[in-house]
């Protein structure tokens, strides 16, 4: 099970022929996702390294009935290439491409309020339901099948959460990095909500960061509606205000977006959170204790 | 990406906001040259990317020429360090020189991203020249607050409402509709993440004029105008910053003495967290980004070398697209010239580990190499704290 994607998700790739977009269907593809096809305006009709390239993702939906498309377009068309997996009728598009203009993403967060598709990132790892199905970028191999969910703004940092996860034999159903900058698809909450209603998850790790209410949000939501224990970590409680911390949304603006203040409310709402990032998998596991 | 105010000022201006009379000086004789063309009392503000420029000095007034060239002189002499800034302070390398105008009113107005809605919102509000994060906290009731349907835009019936909600009159309403659409339309075809007027003044001869004006720009939509990059001060970054810039290495120099670099924002930041919870201090925050090349990371590793404050080195990877023998080649290639005599703790995870550790360890170069963060961190702070004792 876990959530939105599994070993039956058919999977296209916006931008297959650029460099990391093959990287990427290849490296999916060896971890056993059904990567269909491709697409690359103007490549259509031709073939690479046994992945049938597209010109248009309407077109590659039509053909290979894909329902999910992993976007890896250089910035300055990735936005185009959301509307269009939209229009298309893609279900879920995962957005790995880092940089996109700001007003681009308000344009495609509205248009998306008229959509039935889900868009998880831009700037993310992408998703993974280990044992099955890779959309994404992670190191496959760090997971491992079982119960916890995993929801996080970062890249890296998930992975060394997973790491830890996976060695203390804490396995996880899906992982998904909703991304780090200001305007994202899916964030916390409609994550949460999938993670609440799937059978094969029975705790959650949150990975937040500074910047934004995202985090406190997702805590005033959990206390309300969230049976299972959740424990979470916010990287940058040292970082300096003013100064963006590499990530889009990773700003501490006019005393807002504080890790300390996101600390304090996921607490309060009963939330086990990491002290340290070298104590992720205690802290999940000192939440599965509590229930 | 900031920008100064006058340039900032510029911008309005050709977009028909009105805002008082001004030129920008690089000396105290332009300066004075400045004062003796407007022929009234001035004011001279300093050119620096922070606020509370007023209550650290870096706003002064001046009735005569003599007078704007000794201030000018002054402060260009200055460090301004204000409550953004930090104690190093920011270098006074232009002056805005303007014209002092008689005001009736002042209120505050700003553009900016709302991201619980995903939408830009307008922020107006009664309490002109204040911090508007003060306002917030103090006199919330004071803020009126526009969220923007981006498909629809600001059309005339909302910015007359926040014209009504401000208390303008008279031809001031027709005059701030048209104020609250240019700034509309310069946020968007600028692609500003920050457009703040404050204050926005009624003038005692009835006119709206933007009296300050501070303008951010979004960093990931720069590729749409090649003509911001001439726009930058580098006065304004500290030489290592400039120098990240140039290989597109997101670096903030910070206070401490450990360099590190780290692939991934998150796993920076939380790597920076760590370290201060072992009593260390990090000398810089440093993403070396995913999939980077050997030379990126070269270039990386040497800015960290080149900074004199630093006494030690923590290297933390996790490999994805970024491989691990990528990044031990990248710091074997930096320190082939000068062998550094700090320590350098390495933690590598991921792919290519292997190569990676092998490459270290046949260079001759005094790492430690470990794959796990707990004890790489712990590895730094015991031989940081080692060599002060010695």
């Amino acid at each position: 099970m876990g959530i939105l994607i599994d070993k039956n998700s058919k999977i296209i790739v916006q931008g297959i022929t650029g460099k990391s977009g093959l990287l990427h269907a290849r490296q999916c593809r060896d971890y056993g996702s059904q990567i269909v096809g491709g697409v690359t305006p103007g490549k259509g009709g031709t073939s690479l390294e046994g992945f049938t390239v597209f010109d248009s993702v309407a077109e590659a939906v039509a053909q290979t009935n894909a329902t999910v498309s992993m976007i890896l377009v250089p910035a300055p068309w990735a936005a185009d290439a959301i509307f269009e997996a939209a229009e298309a009728g893609i279900e879920l598009a995962v957005c790995i491409t880092e940089g996109i203009p700001v007003r681009d993403m308000v344009m495609v967060k509205r248009y998306l309020q008229h959509s039935k598709m889900r868009l998880i990132g831009p700037n993310c790892p992408g998703v993974i339901t280990p044992g099955e199905c890779e959309v994404g970028i992670m190191p496959g191999s760090i997971h491992k099948k079982g119960n916890i969910g995993v929801v996080s703004r970062s890249g890296t940092l998930t992975y060394e959460a997973v790491k830890q996860l996976t060695d203390a034999d804490l396995g996880q159903s899906t992982c998904v990095g909703i991304g780090g900058d200001p305007i994202i698809g899916m964030d916390f909450i409609d994550v949460l909500k999938l993670f609440s209603q799937d059978i094969d998850t029975k705790g959650i790790f949150i990975i937040g960061e500074i910047g934004g209410d995202a985090e406190e949000l997702a805590a005033l939501w959990i206390t309300e509606n969230l049976k299972k224990p959740v424990a979470a970590f916010i990287a940058g409680r040292t970082a300096p205000p003013g100064k963006r911390m590499g990530h889009a949304g990773a700003i501490i603006s006019g005393g807002k977006g504080l890790a300390g203040d996101k600390i304090r409310v996921l607490e309060g709402c009963g939330v086990v959170v990491a002290q340290s990032p070298v104590k992720i998998a205690e802290a999940m596991q000192a939440a599965l204790n509590k229930n | 990406m900031n920008i100064h105010e006058y340039q900032a000022k510029e911008i309005l201006k050709a977009y028909g906001v009105n805002v008082p009379r001004g030129c920008v000086a690089k000396s105290a004789r332009q300066a004075e040259k400045a004062y003796q063309k407007f022929a009234c009392d001035c004011v001279l503000k300093a050119q620096v990317y922070t606020g509370g420029r007023g209550k650290a000095g870096g706003i002064k007034t001046v009735r005569d020429a003599t007078q704007t060239c000794d201030t000018a002189k002054e402060l260009f002499k200055k460090k301004l360090v204000t409550v953004q800034t930090g104690v190093r302070g920011l270098p006074i390398k232009r002056l805005l020189v303007e014209e002092i105008i008689d005001v009736e009113k002042e209120y505050y107005l700003s553009f900016t991203l709302d991201r619980r809605s995903s939408r830009y919102c307008l922020i107006a509000s009664t309490a002109g020249g204040m911090d508007i994060e003060e306002v917030a906290r103090t006199a919330p009731e004071k803020i009126i607050t526009l969220i923007i349907d981006s498909f629809l835009g600001i059309k005339p019936y909302h910015a007359r409402r926040v014209c009504a909600a401000l208390g303008l009159q008279g031809k001031l309403i027709d005059e701030g509709i048209k104020l609250i659409q240019s700034l509309y339309k310069i946020l968007l075809e600028k692609d500003c993440s920050l457009l703040e007027i404050n204050p926005l003044a009624v003038t005692k001869d009835g006119r709206l004029l933007a009296m300050d004006c501070k303008i951010n720009f979004d960093d990931n939509a720069l590729f749409r105008h090649p003509e911001y990059e001439k726009m930058i001060d580098l006065s304004q970054f500290d030489p290592l910053e400039i120098e990240a810039r140039k290989f597109d290495l997101a670096y903030i120099k910070l206070d401490g003495n450990i360099g590190c670099m780290v692939n991934g924002a998150g796993l920076a930041m939380a790597t920076l967290d760590i370290l201060k919870e072992h009593g260390a201090e990090p000398a810089n925050f440093l993403d070396v980004g995913g999939g980077a090349s050997r030379e990126k990371v070269a270039s990386a590793f040497r800015i960290i070398l080149s900074d004199k404050k630093v006494r030690g080195i923590f290297v933390n990877i996790f490999g994805g697209i970024m491989r691990c023998d990528v990044i031990a080649q990248g710091i074997v290639d930096a320190t082939k010239d000068i062998a550094p005599h700090i320590p350098i703790v390495v933690r590598m995870d991921g792919s290519n580990l292997d190569e990676g550790i092998k490459l270290l360890a046949q260079s001759g170069l005094n790492v430690e190499t470990v794959d796990n963060l707990k004890s790489g961190v712990q590895k730094i702070a015991q031989m940081m704290s080692k060599k002060q004792k010695s």
